[in-house]
């Protein structure tokens, strides 16, 4: 598969972060050095900060992590919300932390460390990253590794044996099948919700009341209907208009405040 | 030839007897032959060839067949040449030796293939351990949403999806392809080291 058709590179310490824009697809990957998500650089903080994995000083190491976003701010780049989400983490259990823990009598395991669950993921994800570069390994070896060459059979070869005339033959049927396809009538879509809306919103400044049933009755279709239906529910939400009806099985008239 | 010399003269036409002189003439392969046999067999073969559908075309016994493997291994590494026999993806296959890779790809003048990214190279290994996985369960272990390196995955046929898991959201499971095992030279799932051993190797 072909990809990277641009790579814009620049330092952060001594790791390489760098964009990387497939051609496939309209995302663009940042790509932090050798960070694969947040997890990812926790783990690079705490082994830089020389730090055990198993009594993280939480307090430290969520003033690198932001530090590393703020970087990533000034540097413009829109942040991916998982980085944010364990920011967010760290800062709660370091909140955590400053809170006095209740002693009790009960034994010390009872008191659950806040950290606990942060660490569980961190040795999870870290066995995983193993896992990972094992595959990469073995990956690499199986490169070097070649079976024969393909053998012609009958399912792989893609040349054919026919005469000019199958291929008239095919080509008329080709042919016949593209006027086919002219005479299809292309349908406009309906309407769609946004449209609606705006549409509707339109008819309340211009008409102030707006007999409902009236509305509905100009609907062309039942998608249409369903949509004006969504559309005054929605209506009725977010802007200042309400529902009014004098009397049950009345008319309902949808009205400026 | 001899046996089949053996039916045509054997003037009844029976059923029963016509049926003895094939297996009489099945018997009649030495296990040397055998070896040359699934040899040439495994040699045409596309994909890593099982000891079950060798056993089904030669109309052997698995035991036999896999005793015969065992011999055309050996012969293979005696002579130590430039082609290896090995088990991979539940089959047996011919391929050459990863010493002469250099030579190989010089005269095949093709480069390695991109190297999954790391991104999906995780994914690839929650996937493995965790098969059959879905979308959230990747991204409780990995803490990132993991949507372009599934479909990286998918498109190198590396993973597979398995239906749908009945809980809340009715996410895609995904699993391990054929693919998979063969681009990682693995004989089956089980040969994948113990997920819980990597702990002692990092810490």
């Amino acid at each position: 598969m072909e990809q990277s058709t641009e790579q814009l590179t620049f330092d952060f310490f001594t790791e390489k972060p760098h964009i990387v824009a497939t051609s496939s697809t309209d995302e663009i990957n940042l790509e932090l050095g050798a960070f694969a998500g947040p997890l990812d650089l926790l783990l690079f903080l705490i082994k830089q900060e020389q730090a055990n994995i198993f009594d993280i000083p939480i307090a430290r190491i969520a003033n690198e992590y932001l530090k590393y976003i703020r970087l990533m701010k000034s540097l413009d780049i829109a942040l991916a919300g998982d980085l944010l989400v364990m920011a967010a983490t760290l800062i709660e259990i370091k909140s955590k932390m400053l809170l006095p823990r209740e002693i009790s009598d009960e034994t010390e395991e009872g008191i659950e460390d806040p950290r606990r669950e942060l660490v569980d993921r961190l040795l999870e994800y870290e066995r995983f990253k193993s896992a990972a570069q094992m595959l990469y390994t073995r990956s690499t070896i199986e490169q070097a590794v070649f079976p024969r060459g393909q053998i012609e059979t009958d399912e792989n070869n893609t040349e054919v044996n026919v005469s000019v005339f199958d291929l008239l033959n095919v080509f008329q049927k080709i042919i016949a099948r593209q006027t086919e396809e002219i005479q299809i009538e292309i349908q406009r879509e309906e309407m769609s919700l946004s449209e609606m809306i705006k549409n509707l919103k339109r008819r309340i400044l211009q008409t102030k009341q707006l007999n409902l049933l009236e509305f509905f009755r100009e609907m062309q279709s039942k998608t249409e209907l369903v949509l004006a239906f969504i559309a005054v529910l929605e209506i009725v939400r977010t802007e200042s208009v309400k529902l009014l009806q004098d009397k049950t099985f009345g008319v309902i008239i949808l009205s400026k405040v | 030839m001899k046996n089949k010399f053996r039916i045509y003269h054997s003037e009844s036409l029976c059923g029963e007897k016509f049926m003895d002189s094939e297996i009489e003439e099945k018997k009649a392969r030495s296990i040397a032959e055998l070896v040359s046999i699934i040899e040439a067999l495994i040699f045409v073969a596309d994909e890593p060839l099982s000891i079950k559908i060798l056993a089904d075309v030669l109309e052997e016994e698995k035991e036999i067949i896999q005793s015969a493997i065992e011999e055309l291994s050996k012969e293979y590494e005696e002579r130590d040449g430039g082609l290896q026999l090995r088990e991979i993806a539940g089959g047996w296959q011919i391929s050459t030796r990863t010493k002469f890779h250099a030579e190989i790809r010089a005269f095949l003048k093709t480069r390695p293939s991109a190297k999954l990214s790391l991104a999906a190279l995780e994914t690839l290994a929650v996937i493995a351990y965790k098969q059959p996985a879905t979308v959230p369960e990747i991204l409780e272990i990995r803490g990132v949403q993991s949507a372009s390196a599934i479909k990286t995955l998918l498109d190198k046929r590396l993973i597979v999806a398995r239906g749908r898991k009945e809980t809340v959201g009715r996410p895609m499971q995904y699993g391990t392809s054929k693919d998979f095992l063969i681009q990682f030279g693995l004989k089956d799932l089980s040969e994948l080291p113990s997920i819980e051993d990597f702990e002692d190797l990092v810490h």
